[in-house]
């Protein structure tokens, strides 16, 4: 744990694999660039791998004024522990006040060992950050410029603002898709500051015996459009109306978790709070009722199209074009009537 | 041979069934509510531990951190096939967060024998997947998060195979090793009608002096206090007494525990009401289906 420390950096962890960097942590900058400008300090990224230094340039790019970059052969494949001890180590020496990690596989694993390490406070998953002050209960106490760290709890039911007052760094894992990622600016420069790993084997417990990728079937998050089912579309069958209308519009089909568990469809089409976060032009919802779960990962879409044959559907709060019918009616007319209009066959 | 297996679960409410009836005007939830379950991975954690259990031989001890009521699923631990159960419950437990619920539950389990400390991935009511990797650097063991299968266990080093978000790897560690298993691990088992005819008699101290006061409404306290003992006594003798730990035999450093352990606070809690800004009702028909994808089209969201 470390101290209050007003005149700390924000970081974010740069987390790739095999050189390439996941996208999270990049659509991080953005969002941290604002929150150090706020706090008037500056924006670091810690780069960590083997032979990486390219990555660090990149980092700078996309908004770091300055990259840690700790390049060693031992930090060629993640390991929670190395991992964990060379992050522990910088920031015990540079003592950032905001530390910033993707709720990727590895940002999980990785950010709980770190907080329990410092003992210092993290909050997972969070949708939002913002800076803000707050009293406390008891002395009316202001605390000024916390992190405020904004997430969904109880199942995405309530939105919770978490802060941490006193040990710090304030440290939270970001969900993957909530913050658009910044265009890379091939101009800005940055001061590269390489620091020593302090590794030896035994930082490396695990043997990887065996790594296979699996490739998603879906890019949900880069589609335009996006055409999903849920639990009403009634049979895997009948799945095949949600694929045609995505079709002739050129959409991804996707899926609640309910159609997903019904098996019509695989999960990498789920959008929502277990699936993948959206924010498309254009979101049709075909007989999704709208589960707080579900909005959680489509509700800013720029567009909501909902077609359910329930008028109290929760899904109808939050559509932009509310249509109230039988879906195996209403959608081979939107086919029929896009086709008509020639967008795209 | 045998494994010494540590499972910890937690007794959770029921996020699925969350309605606006539950929600309370200033955006939290009653919890009393809903109703209170075993969460779902740490039942597939428990059934990781049976299986090493049937295959290997061992024993499986359960813990939970709650109020005295989450006894309830450690009951259902012991209908499945769980070797014993510790109740740790302590008024000075609330308002943990994950730093300090991993702190108590490291206190706990460093009272034990164990090779593998098995915790579901994450919890329904929090969904941050916090405790296991902050009880694993408590313990100074290895952590193994996201686990779908068991690929082996030698004696002295554990495989596994752990999801890695696009893909899968498999990894061998030296035990102990902490492991968080996942949803896809395996199917739990049911209760054995045999285990719950004899653990369904199973109590903690607490329910114990429970229905001894409200078999002896008129008893003074000492009276009470000793028929408790008398009665836990009895239960030891039959191995159906659930454990009950506080922080006191935990031994626990209470700075590190509750609200004085917690590094996070809660600022704010908003309940969930989305509504969009304009919005139009659409007429089912071919008119009004026609018109609207022309509004679309003209304004560039359907290119």
């Amino acid at each position: 744990m470390i101290e209050v420390n007003r005149k700390g950096e924000v970081w974010v962890f740069a987390e790739q694999h095999n050189g390439q960097l996941e996208d999270t942590p990049i659509e991080l900058m953005s969002k941290a660039r604002h929150l150090a400008d706020i706090l008037g300090v500056q924006l670091a990224a810690a780069v960590l791998g083997d032979n990486v230094k390219e990555l660090a340039g990149k980092m700078i790019h996309y908004g770091a004024d300055k990259v840690y970059l700790v390049d060693d052969p031992l930090l060629g494949v993640y390991q929670t522990n190395s991992y964990a001890k060379v992050i522990y180590d910088l920031i015990h020496k540079y003592e950032p006040q905001i530390v910033l990690y993707g709720a990727t596989t590895a940002g999980r694993d990785l950010a709980p060992r770190i907080a329990s390490a410092t003992k210092a406070g993290l909050t997972a998953d969070c949708t939002d950050l913002q800076i803000g002050d707050h009293e406390t209960v008891k002395d009316k106490k202001v605390h000024k410029n916390l992190l405020f760290q904004i997430r969904p709890a109880f199942g995405g039911n309530i939105v919770a603002t978490i802060i941490n007052l006193a040990r710090w760094p304030q440290m939270a894992t970001v969900r993957e898709g909530v913050m658009p990622a910044p265009e890379a600016d091939t101009k800005r420069s940055g001061k590269i500051i390489e620091e020593k790993a302090a590794l030896s084997r035994q930082d490396l417990p695990l043997e990887i015996l065996e790594e296979h990728k699996r490739p998603k079937k879906v890019d949900l998050k880069a589609s335009r459009i996006i055409v999903a089912g849920g639990a009403g579309v009634g049979s895997k069958d009948n799945f095949k109306l949600i694929w045609d209308l995505a079709n002739c519009l050129g959409a991804a089909p996707a899926a609640t978790r309910a159609a997903v568990d019904l098996g019509f469809i695989d999960h990498d089409h789920q959008v929502g709070q277990t699936g993948t976060t959206v924010r498309p032009s254009l979101y049709i919802a075909v007989g999704i009722s709208g589960a707080i779960q579900h909005q959680a990962g489509m509700s800013q879409s720029q567009k909501i199209v909902a077609i359910n044959n329930d008028p109290d559907a929760p899904i109808l709060n939050i559509a932009h074009y509310k249509i109230v019918g039988d879906l195996n009616e209403v959608v081979p007319i939107m086919i029929k009537s896009i086709k008509e209009k020639g967008i795209k066959d | 041979m045998g494994y010494n297996c540590v499972v910890l679960i937690k007794q959770v409410p029921d996020t699925k069934k969350i309605t606006g009836d539950v929600m309370n005007d200033d955006g939290t939830v009653k919890r009393s509510a809903l109703p209170a379950i075993f969460n779902p991975e740490d039942l597939n954690a428990l059934e990781l531990a049976l299986e090493i259990k049937d295959r290997f031989g061992g024993h499986i001890t359960v813990i939970t951190m709650g109020l005295p009521a989450a006894s309830a699923v450690l009951r259902d631990s012991l209908f499945r096939g769980a070797d014993e159960a510790i109740l740790v419950t302590d008024r000075r437990c609330a308002a943990s967060d994950t730093l300090a619920t991993s702190y108590i539950l490291s206190c706990a389990v460093k009272k034990l024998d164990y090779d593998i400390v098995l915790c579901g991935r994450q919890a329904i009511d929090g969904d941050t997947a916090q405790v296991g990797p902050q009880l694993a650097e408590k313990l100074g063991v290895t952590q193994i998060t996201y686990v779908e299968e068991l690929i082996g266990l030698d004696g002295s080093t554990i495989t596994a195979q752990r999801n890695i978000g696009n893909g899968w790897q498999q990894v061998k560690a030296e035990l102990p090793v902490l492991v968080t298993v996942m949803g896809v691990a395996n199917e739990p088992r049911v209760a054995a009608a045999k285990m719950m005819m004899k653990y369904k008699k199973a109590l903690t101290p607490f329910e114990v002096e429970g229905k001894i006061k409200a078999e002896n409404r008129e008893a003074g306290e000492a009276d009470i206090k000793e028929l408790a003992e008398h009665k836990c006594s009895k239960l030891v003798e039959k191995g159906l007494l659930i454990k009950q730990w506080d922080l006191d035999v935990l031994e626990a450093d209470l700075d590190w525990c509750g609200q004085s352990g917690s590094p996070t606070k809660v600022h704010r809690i908003q309940s969930v009401v989305l509504a969009a800004k304009e919005s139009k009702e659409v007429e089912p028909n071919a008119k009004g289906i026609s018109d609207m994808i022309h509004e679309l089209i003209e304004e560039k969201t359907i290119a």
